[in-house]
């Protein structure tokens, strides 16, 4: 039985001992990882852990909030660019340099959030949009921010000369990061503010009227997903060591999206579902399809006879495409809601 | 003239039309101050003034002494006025004790970065949400809500969804409370059940309480006041009974007189 005795047990980190078993559980076999997986394989994880963050932040702004947001590309720009640049520039240390990219993201998400005030739906996702091209179009034409050949990344140094190289070192610090802000998200998802965002994407007359205040708080939500996404931002610059303003385009900003609808709208484990297989699935799966017997060559064989040169790329594409419009069909909630079907499931297991 | 709250000759028209027309009373403190009237007779439109989703275009309304005509609807639920709305508007997604809890939003300080740092029992957050949990706890103890307060509000029955919407206003701990048609689709025995609630609240809450209604036997059972509108104008004002027998309310309801006859 899990009966509350205490207040304070609903809004306390692992509800129950059950909880806490497997958070440890999954924290030990997390932190093990490089054990039993191959060191090349850890860009990738870092990319997932990366994509969790930022998934966690938009999640907050579209899941809770009710707001949507095609422009957090720009703030995933911000955040690596506003990191490297710090840090060669004006030789900050890394621990400033990305809280301070991430505040200078939140500061335009602030920005953006003013004119949610006034646009919804269709609208706020135009002028969200024309935030994400602008940023992309300025870095990329200004010589300052690197221009179209980009930026080289500094070493990744902890202070005291304490520099990560490998990617299972750098796993290690956007692990515990990433362990972090997304417990943050949790907590501030059970407060107060966590609450006034779901007031506002419910019924914002209501909010109003029992003293939410809406300038604040969609701002406020704007502000604190661009955060996240400066965080990521920040170290995607270091994951790949070297970037241009290329992959922070309109193509990210939806990918983005595509995390949290599969993933599950309004809820953290959905954001962490959702963005890891969306990154596994694009980055990873079809990539070693070649090497299937049969039906490898059979998928190249069809993809350079009808589709263009690039190959796989193009069923790569169809594949996540078609997995989205599965997702969304058949379980409106993402793969949270299968997550929370088979809970129910197995509480009631056997009768 | 009371000071305690007031409407003075209060206007507001849309297009052509005058929804309200140089309305004024003045409500005393800790009564039940009932606003009748036609269908488009302007009530709402008279809570929707008050609460600051629309503003008049003359007039004023006094709260305590101070005039709120113009502010925001989250600075006067601040000052303490809550109401309900007659088509419910609630927060569907979020179970009914966050929608409580949402009513202690203007009493709860945690902020973002205090929010986000919950990590122990101590925290400033935590301490919060235990104390008010408490105060919100009450609110489902008197409103009898305690088997569904985990349950998201859009799983459930019209009548108890108003009366989650009660309790959220409550949880303001207003000085004022407007209910718009608080008894809409609930049967006699709800509506009985909901007649005692609203003295009780008057009398626990030390609340003030603006009241639409259309049920008569109601209106006459726990009015202090009555005023009645009729295209936008005040055309009565009085003690239930007096405006109950005023000729010009009587001709306001014509061929409704019967609604009278059974209170």
């Amino acid at each position: 039985m899990d009966m509350k005795r205490d207040y304070y047990e609903d809004v306390q980190l692992f509800e129950s001992n059950v909880v806490l078993f497997w958070t440890v559980v999954l924290l030990v076999f997390l932190f093990t990882l490089p054990l039993y997986v191959p060191s090349y394989r850890f860009s990738l994880f870092n990319l997932v852990l990366v994509h969790v963050i930022l998934a966690v932040g938009l999640n907050i702004l579209v899941g809770n909030t009710g707001q949507i947001s095609l422009g957090h590309a720009g703030f995933f720009a911000i955040g690596a660019y506003g990191t490297t640049l710090l840090m060669t520039k004006l030789g900050l240390p890394f621990v400033l340099a990305l809280p301070l990219a991430a505040f200078i993201s939140s500061a335009f998400g602030f920005i953006l959030g003013l004119p949610a005030l006034r646009l919804e739906g269709p609208y706020l996702s135009i002028a969200t949009l024309g935030f994400g091209l602008t940023v992309t179009h300025i870095i990329g034409h200004w010589d300052f921010f690197g221009g179209r050949t980009g930026l080289q990344v500094p070493p990744l140094d902890l202070g005291g000369g304490f520099i990560l190289k490998t990617d299972v070192q750098k796993y290690y610090l956007i692990l515990i990061i990433t362990i972090f802000l997304v417990l943050s998200a949790r907590n501030l998802l059970k407060t107060r503010v966590g609450r006034a965002f779901v007031a506002i994407r419910d019924s914002d007359i209501a909010a109003e009227v029992i003293g939410v205040n809406l300038l604040i708080y969609k701002t406020l939500s704007f502000a604190v997903s661009a955060f996240y996404a400066g965080i990521a931002g920040g170290l995607f610059g270091f994951v790949l060591g070297f970037f241009n303003p290329e992959p922070f385009n309109l193509i990210l900003s939806i990918v983005f999206l595509v995390m949290i609808v599969v993933g599950g709208l309004g809820a953290i484990a959905g954001s962490i579902m959702g963005a890891t297989l969306i990154t596994i699935l694009q980055y990873s799966l079809l990539k070693n399809i070649k090497e299937v017997p049969y039906v490898g060559p059979f998928m190249v064989d069809i993809s350079s006879r009808w589709f263009t040169v690039i190959g796989l790329e193009n069923l790569n594409s169809i594949v996540l495409g078609l997995i989205m419009i599965a997702i969304v069909i058949f379980e409106p909630l993402g793969i949270y809601g299968i997550w929370l079907r088979i809970k129910k499931y197995w509480r009631t297991w056997p009768f | 003239m009371g000071d305690h709250f007031r409407v003075e000759n209060l206007s507001i028209s849309f297009g052509g039309l005058k929804a309200v027309d140089g309305v004024s009373f003045d409500v005393e403190p800790n009564t039940i101050f009932s606003i009748i009237g036609p269908n488009g007779s302007g009530k709402t439109t008279i809570f929707n003034l008050i609460c600051g989703i629309y503003h008049p275009h003359s007039g004023r309304i006094i709260l305590e002494g101070r005039n709120i005509v113009g502010l925001k609807p989250d600075r006067i639920a601040r000052l303490g006025i809550a109401r309900t709305f007659q088509n419910i508007e609630l927060f569907g997604n979020a179970t009914v004790m966050d929608n409580i809890m949402l009513g202690r939003h203007i009493h709860m300080k945690t902020g973002v970065f205090s929010g986000a740092f919950m990590w122990w029992r101590g925290s400033r957050a935590a301490q919060e949400e235990i104390v008010h949990r408490e105060e919100v706890e009450k609110i489902i103890d008197f409103l009898d809500l305690q088997s569904v307060r985990d349950q998201f509000v859009s799983s459930l029955p019209y009548g108890k969804r108003k009366l989650v919407e009660l309790g959220r206003a409550l949880a303001l701990k207003p000085k004022v409370l407007l209910l718009d048609e608080p008894s809409a689709g609930m049967n006699t025995e709800e509506k009985e059940d909901l007649s005692i609630w609203i003295k009780d609240i008057r009398e626990d809450y030390k609340v003030t309480i603006l009241l639409i209604e259309h049920d008569m036997n109601m209106i006459m059972g726990i009015s202090d006041r009555v005023i009645c509108l009729n295209y936008g104008r005040k055309i009565a004002e009085g003690l239930p009974q007096e405006v109950q027998k005023h000729p010009e309310v009587i001709e306001a309801y014509l061929g409704e007189e019967d609604i009278f006859r059974h209170a």
